[in-house]
């Protein structure tokens, strides 16, 4: 049976090239299907990336309760207080609550790509965030001084927005700002902000609120007693959430678009590769009608056949899985794009080409290849061996 | 001697949309072991169906077709393929050799049905092109040979796993006649060298007349013939 399979698989192979132009369509078909698909799993990939490497176990953000971002949030300045002088929050050596008030605010500002506004996040932090934050750290400049109108701008944002370098000038309600440093924040949501003194930002948007209130904990173990505290303070009404859980949240949203959309419109490309898929089988069936009829007559069983019609499609659904897959993680791997997160600013991030997203390309064209090589296989094994002698 | 084919009250019908068409009507002959039986008649006699449930390829819709002794008409597909590689070899008018393999790897495939040894395969297949007179083209794929070359390597296909019987269908129908004269003379050979039993479909008077027998059909039916009609 297996030097029949091997033999009537070989012969079929070997015919490829006479049927070189059908075959393609397989091979383009299914490597564009994938080469899309893989490549907005990539965003999806990169997005929750960059969005799950912001945060720390041992960092909790506190939001106004039903809050679902920090724009919509807002705590008055005795809870934040209460907030940090809860139980579980990492103190100083000076006996300070490494903790850090913050506000968001949005302004608008020209893309470099596009010329374009478009929202970037101006966060202001409290004096323990560098602390609070060691991850972030300046790559040139300076760290901006309290009380002045200075900003530090992420690398990430720096890349994608006009006059944000270190010296440029930045209008804020009014108010001239100065951009003094710029700084790396291990390419995390926070990259892709400015930041400034928090008291100074708040008086030049004139509020009196917070948005947030980010602690650090004496370990990641301490979250459920700082939790238990402030959620049974009726004087707060709190939602207390872990870094990761928060950024989690926030990438979901999108993430379910993006999946949909690689899905959705991965599924029907993958439809029409099928089809692709099955014309081409179809095709290589009916042009190989009389080589499997003569195999047959000499004694061939249908197996072999089938086997040989379905290696055909697999391999071609192969190559054109690698094929595509290969030009996504080429084109795609590590290219930067941005989109709307949270707080309605740009997120900058990678696109990323992971091994897991080449596996699934290849699952994928593996999927298409069964389905389009099952049908013409099965009429290959029923081709009626009298007739298609006859036929000729 | 005794017959190695042997249809009995055989029918044969097509169904075409709501129409049933009676091709071959209670035929019943016999053909003796070593003859080399020409089947002739016009188109549409029934030559081909006839030749084609000898060779195992169909079944009749009712009566009995025993070869070397076997029911073939009670087998499975299944079977009845297996009962092809053992017994029958075949031989087309268009040669159906397989375009991407040389001639000796076309005479080898009906050995791949077999328990052989490569190297026994590769014996039995330099013998077949021997016996054909192709053994210095071994290596040659059929677009480098000539009609009657290519048909030599199908009659070496056909010997190869020494069948019971060489069925062919219009052997010389796509040869000149010199060529189709060298490749009758090498079914005769055959024949009565090597007691080879052949039943041969043909158009052509002169191609028959190389049988020892010959069968005449028309509309289905035995109208004529020296080989023992049965019915």
């Amino acid at each position: 049976m297996l030097k029949q399979v091997t033999a009537v698989t070989a012969m079929n192979l070997r015919a490829i090239p006479q049927r070189m132009g059908t075959s393609w369509v397989i091979v383009i078909g299914i490597a564009v299907t994938v080469a899309v698909l893989v490549s907005v799993l990539a965003m999806v990939a990169g997005f929750s990336k960059t969005l799950s490497s912001t945060g720390r176990p041992d960092r909790v953000i506190v939001l106004r309760g039903g809050s679902n971002a920090e724009l919509n949030s807002t705590i008055s300045r005795d809870n934040t207080i209460n907030i940090m002088d809860a139980p579980g929050v990492k103190k100083d050596a000076d006996g300070k609550p490494i903790a850090s008030a913050e506000m968001v605010a949005v302004v608008a500002l020209p893309l470099k790509k596009t010329g374009t506004p478009a929202n970037l996040t101006v966060r202001g932090i409290g004096a323990k965030a560098p602390e609070l934050r060691p991850e972030i750290h300046l790559v040139a400049g300076r760290m901006f001084q309290p009380a002045l109108r200075e900003l530090i701008v992420g690398h990430a944002a720096a890349v994608q927005f006009q006059g944000v370098s270190i010296g440029s000038h930045i209008s804020v309600r009014n108010t001239e700002w100065t951009v003094v440093g710029e700084f790396e924040s291990n390419g995390d949501a926070h990259e892709s902000e400015m930041m400034g003194d928090i008291e100074t930002v708040l008086s030049a948007f004139r509020r009196n609120l917070f948005q947030s209130v980010t602690v650090m904990l004496d370990a990641p173990e301490a979250f459920a007693q700082f939790k238990d505290k402030l959620t049974t303070d009726p004087t707060l009404m709190v939602d207390v959430k872990r870094e990761p859980d928060y950024y989690a949240e926030q990438s979901n949203r999108l993430n379910k678009l993006l999946n949909f959309l690689a899905f959705g419109v991965g599924g029907i490309m993958a439809i029409g590769a099928v089809f692709g898929a099955l014309n081409t089988m179809y095709s290589a069936v009916s042009a190989r009608a009389l080589e499997i009829a003569t195999l047959r007559a000499i004694g061939f069983g249908a197996g072999p056949v089938v086997v040989s019609v379905f290696v055909e499609a697999l391999l071609l659904s192969l190559i054109g899985g690698a094929i595509g897959a290969g030009a996504a993680w080429l084109f795609f791997n590590g290219n930067t794009l941005n989109t709307l997160g949270a707080n309605f600013t740009q997120v900058v991030f990678h696109l990323t080409v992971t091994p897991q997203l080449l596996l699934s390309g290849i699952i994928w064209s593996c999927f298409i290849g069964v389905l389009g090589g099952l049908f013409p296989a099965i009429r290959a094994a029923r081709l009626p061996v009298a007739a298609a002698l006859r036929a000729t | 001697m005794s017959a190695i084919v042997s249809l009995s009250n055989v029918v044969k019908s097509y169904t075409r949309g709501k129409q049933t068409v009676e091709v071959l009507h209670h035929l019943s002959i016999e053909i003796a072991q070593g003859d080399f039986v020409a089947l002739m008649g016009p188109s549409g006699s029934g030559k081909t169906t006839l030749l084609n449930l000898i060779g195992g390829l169909d079944r009749p819709s009712s009566g009995e077709v025993k070869v070397a002794g076997e029911r073939i008409d009670q087998l499975s597909s299944g079977q009845l393929a297996k009962w092809r590689a053992r017994h029958v070899g075949f031989v087309f008018q268009f040669y159906n050799l397989m375009p991407m393999l040389s001639a000796e790897r076309n005479v080898e495939l009906p050995l791949l049905l077999t328990s052989l040894s490569s190297a026994q395969r590769k014996k039995n297949v330099q013998a077949a092109l021997t016996v054909v007179g192709l053994a210095e083209r071994a290596k040659h794929k059929p677009a480098e040979l000539s009609g009657g070359q290519a048909q030599r390597v199908a009659i070496a296909r056909a010997l190869v796993a020494d069948p019971t019987l060489l069925v062919c269908d219009e052997p010389t129908g796509d040869l000149d006649r010199s060529t189709a004269d060298e490749i009758l003379h090498l079914l005769q050979v055959l024949n009565k060298d090597h007691g080879k039993t052949i039943v041969m479909v043909t158009h052509d008077p002169k191609a028959a007349e190389y049988a020892s027998h010959q069968l005449h059909l028309d509309k289905g039916q035995l109208v004529e013939g020296d080989v023992k009609a049965a019915a």
